[in-house]
């Protein structure tokens, strides 16, 4: 599939992955390239694959070495506790908040193995200054979307090159979902790259300057936002 | 009463042949590899039934003890192997075992082979309100669980004087009155009915839907109940099942010994042999026990003069193949060859290949 | 009233012991999920240890200076590299598994522990001569006395209890124990390596066994083989208190020490009889414990 124009070495490079779960292959052959700066959007019905390419991405799943490249790295394979101290954060799907640990407390766990960069507690709690509120209540206590703002803020800080976030919109409430991703050019002002995976469609393709939608784990539309037809996607998307 | 509660469609045999035909395969659960052993097994029985007439005395107790042991040990493959639970308790059933040849047998006077089938229903009888307390807990604390039940019966039956005599009582009064090649001979041939027993009731319920409820509930207990496959049901089948047949087995072994106290009666030893035969030889299969229990004896028979080093070696090797070879010595060979003694898994023919 | 009164000291200070017997396995419940059947058997092993170490000192006539008893400062060093070790080159290739592995191979390991133990020391009882220690007591009138050797092992139940606390709740490290324990997954994703935290845990709880174990054998003695019932008191201990709390494991330690001496006080036989009943009662009322804090996934 091709890629966008070259800027230099790409951020991530992903060449042909297949991804398995036991026996049951989960994805074919996908190709995908992020470069520095770039926000890019995953889109695709529930089981098209989403959800295992970032697995797989942040070392959770298995992969061939080479299928994997950041920053020129081949890191496919690697554990995901290796990953991270490369620069590659997540905010998983359905946040995943400690419940044992206060908000602050699982903002610091966030930054266990961090790197040098902008973002500390201080630069998250202006960023998310509700959290400031509470930050020493047990972060599964607060609502959706104030923990959806505790998970982006744990992934920050780290000071990741590139942000992977799993679903951000599920179980928020639209207005909730505007609030958080009003606040997705000001990270990116400080130098981290996006890959979005999203339901919401409209939200994905709002935020994100490329796009690629998964069909039954195969890639089967990619391109600009600006530049795709609505049936394309549609198309794409369900397969009909 | 039947694990599952929902009615699934099964189609007709003739619509399954005709189907399967057509797609070029067949679903058998027995190959041709299958009658060989059925018929060595057969040679087997028969041998160990003959035993009485051409073996000497020291050979028979050895078969007699190795076929108790096979068992136990299946019993526990039952418990942990198919559903999962693995008890750290069984030794409670088998000082109950040898507690109703005390009580029974000693103090009622009932004749010393008909307290075995007696001993596995006091065993089904203690074994509800511990099941009632052990389920509370799961997996690992319920391992502990069941061990913590067993001390709590040693430690009762040892404060009761009438029944611990102290440091033990000596069952010879029982045996008083046969004579001892014919005892040889009976005990031999209840260790056989015993373990076949074992053998053969595993064997039905493997290949009988509660088998399929077991692998479920042992592969999920969340996924199973949801398919209405009653996990507390089986759960309470199997762990009354082996319980009796423990308890039936404990007292059979206890005919053989001298005295019984209850450190001997409930000894975690008796557990560390189930699980030393069940994991070496294979857990989850009906051969790895058996392999189990053989290569736990061969140990004993070479190690013999190096004390109880022995053990500490079964436990190296238990370790290993805990770590390296899950499926056991039988899961090893099963894999090499592709063989399974006892049809108890389904296989796909294809017309074509035949295998 | 006198003796009641004495019991109950001594059920308490009792349970102090108990609750130091369970602090490790609470650490390895707690946070990695995982029953070590051969936590009894270390326990054990760390008194043996112990003799052994101290036995120069205590060749002499006369109790040992105080030099001498740092020789057990290696003992305590020792244990904790072995738990560090065992859970990180056996044990972490069991988790995740399955529950029944890690479950199968610390049984496995009982038994070798066990076997070694006998192969070495022999069947013979063994106990750590503390001297004076061992048998001062304080007299608090009216016939009431506290046993100096207990309530020094109650004092360090408890200091070790207050140190774990701070470090959970005060370090990085302790940090990464509860994050690594709430959820795996989510804790690699932070960059925790979860098998070395696992492995760092049992270290500690390696070095809490050893203090345990020391203070066990200067107070009664001890047989290669009295490991597993070590096992069940701290078993039950953490799961009368609840687990994922160590203030509840003392609190458990403490009543089933408190049971075990009023049924001592009753008949002989029935001391440790009275613990496994207080334990299966706790069970039937309240299976998750008096005061459970760790939400199981």
């Amino acid at each position: 599939m091709r890629s966008s124009p070259d800027k230099g070495g790409p951020l991530l490079e992903v060449c042909g992955l297949d991804a398995f779960y036991g026996d049951f292959q989960a994805l074919y052959q996908v190709d995908l390239t992020i470069q520095e700066g770039q926000t890019v959007a995953v889109i695709g019905a529930n089981g098209a694959g989403k959800t295992t390419l970032l697995r797989t991405l942040c070392g959770l799943l298995a992969a061939p070495a080479e299928s994997i490249r950041f920053a020129g790295i081949p890191v496919g394979g690697e554990p995901a506790y290796r990953i991270v101290a490369r620069g590659l954060a997540m905010v998983p799907e359905g946040r995943k908040l400690f419940p044992s640990l206060s908000v602050e407390e699982n903002l610091l766990a966030g930054a266990y193995n961090r790197r040098p960069g902008p973002w500390n507690l201080d630069a998250v709690y202006r960023l998310f200054p509700i959290l400031l509120e509470r930050r020493r209540q047990p972060a599964t206590q607060l609502s959706g979307g104030q923990q959806q703002m505790v998970a982006i803020g744990r992934a920050l800080m780290s000071n990741p090159r590139l942000l992977l976030c799993d679903e951000i919109s599920l179980g928020l409430a639209p207005i909730v979902v505007r609030e958080i991703y009003q606040l997705l050019p000001e990270i990116r002002a400080h130098g981290t790259s996006f890959l979005i995976v999203e339901q919401d469609i409209r939200q994905a393709l709002s935020a994100a300057d490329w796009v690629v939608c998964l069909q039954e784990g195969r890639v089967s539309l990619q391109g600009k936002p600006t530049e795709l037809t609505h049936e394309q996607i549609v198309y794409a998307y369900f397969g009909v | 009463m039947n694990p599952m509660r929902r009615k699934t469609h099964t189609p007709a045999a003739s619509d399954r042949a005709t189907t399967a035909a057509s797609a070029g395969f067949a679903v058998v659960r027995a190959t041709p590899l299958h009658k060989v052993g059925a018929i060595f097994g057969l040679a087997v029985l028969g041998l160990a039934l003959s035993l009485p007439w051409w073996g000497e005395r020291a050979g028979i107790r050895l078969t007699t003890e190795f076929l108790c042991v096979v068992a136990l040990a299946q019993m526990w493959n039952l418990l942990a192997g198919y559903c999962g639970l693995a008890s750290m308790g069984q030794q409670a059933f088998v000082g109950i075992g040898a507690y109703a040849l005390v009580v029974l047998g000693l103090q009622m006077g009932v004749p010393v082979f008909w307290v075995v089938p007696l001993a596995g229903l006091a065993a089904l009888v203690i074994a509800i309100p511990t099941a009632l307390i052990a389920f509370r807990l799961r997996g690992a604390y319920f391992a502990i669980g069941t061990w913590v039940l067993a001390e709590v019966y040693r430690l009762v039956v040892t404060n009761l004087p009438q029944m611990s005599g102290g440091s033990g009582l000596s069952i010879a009064p029982l045996l008083r009155d046969i004579d001892p090649d014919d005892r040889l001979a009976w005990t031999l041939w209840i260790a056989v009915a015993l373990c076949m027993a074992s053998l053969l009731g595993t064997y039905t319920i493997l290949r009988s839907k509660w088998g399929l409820a077991m692998t479920a509930v042992r592969d999920s207990e969340v996924a199973s109940e949801s398919l209405g496959i009653s996990v507390t049901q089986v759960k309470w089948a199997v762990y009354l099942g082996a319980a009796a047949m423990t308890a039936m087995v404990g007292a059979l072994i206890f005919t053989t010994k001298l005295r019984i106290s209850p450190d001997a009666a409930f000894s975690m030893d008796w557990t560390a042999l189930m699980f030393f035969s069940v994991v070496i030889g294979g857990i989850g299969t009906l051969e790895g026990p058996i392999l189990g229990a053989l290569v736990f004896f061969a140990l004993r028979e070479w190690l013999s003069d190096w004390g109880s080093q022995y053990l500490i070696i079964l436990g190296v090797l238990t370790i290993a193949v805990i770590l390296w070879a899950p499926g056991g010595l039988w899961g090893l060979i099963a894999r090499r060859w592709d063989v399974q003694f006892f049809p108890v898994r389904r296989r796909v023919e294809t017309a074509a290949t035949g295998t | 009233m006198a003796e009641w009164l004495n019991t109950l000291i001594q059920g308490l200070l009792l349970g102090g012991l108990y609750a130091l017997f369970a602090t490790g396995l609470s650490l390895s419940f707690g946070i990695m999920r995982m029953v070590n059947v051969a936590h009894g058997d270390l326990i054990v092993l760390a008194g043996f240890g112990a003799v052994s170490a101290m036995a120069p000192a205590l060749a002499g006539a006369g109790a040992a200076s105080w030099l001498g008893w740092l020789r057990l400062l290696p003992v305590i060093v020792a244990m904790a590299l072995l738990t560090y070790g065992l859970q990180r080159f056996v044990l972490n290739r069991t988790l995740g598994r399955d529950i029944l592995s890690p479950l199968l191979v610390t049984f496995g390991l009982s038994i070798i522990l066990q076997n070694a133990m006998l192969e070495v020391f022999s069947a013979d009882v063994r106990r750590l001569d503390s001297g004076a220690l061992a048998v001062s007591r304080w007299q608090l009138g009216a016939g009431i006395s506290i046993g100096f050797l207990p309530l020094l092992t109650a004092l360090c139940a408890v200091g070790v209890i207050v140190a774990l606390q701070w470090v959970f709740r005060a370090t990085t490290l302790g940090r990464a124990f509860r994050a690594v324990s709430d959820d795996p997954q989510t804790a690699q994703l932070m960059g925790m390596n979860h098998g070395r935290l696992y492995a760092m845990a049992m270290g500690i709880a390696g070095a809490v066994t050893a203090l345990a174990g020391i203070l066990l054998i200067m107070r009664s003695a001890v047989a290669p083989t009295d490991g597993p019932a070590r096992l069940l008191y701290a078993f039950e201990a953490v799961i009368i208190g609840g687990l994922g709390s160590l203030w509840g494991t003392l609190a458990g330690g403490v009543l089933l020490g408190v049971a075990q001496a009023i049924g001592a006080a009753l008949d002989p036989g029935w001391g440790v009889l009275a613990g496994h009943l207080m334990f299966l009662a706790v069970l039937m009322l309240r299976p998750n414990g008096l005061f459970p804090k760790t939400r199981d996934q």
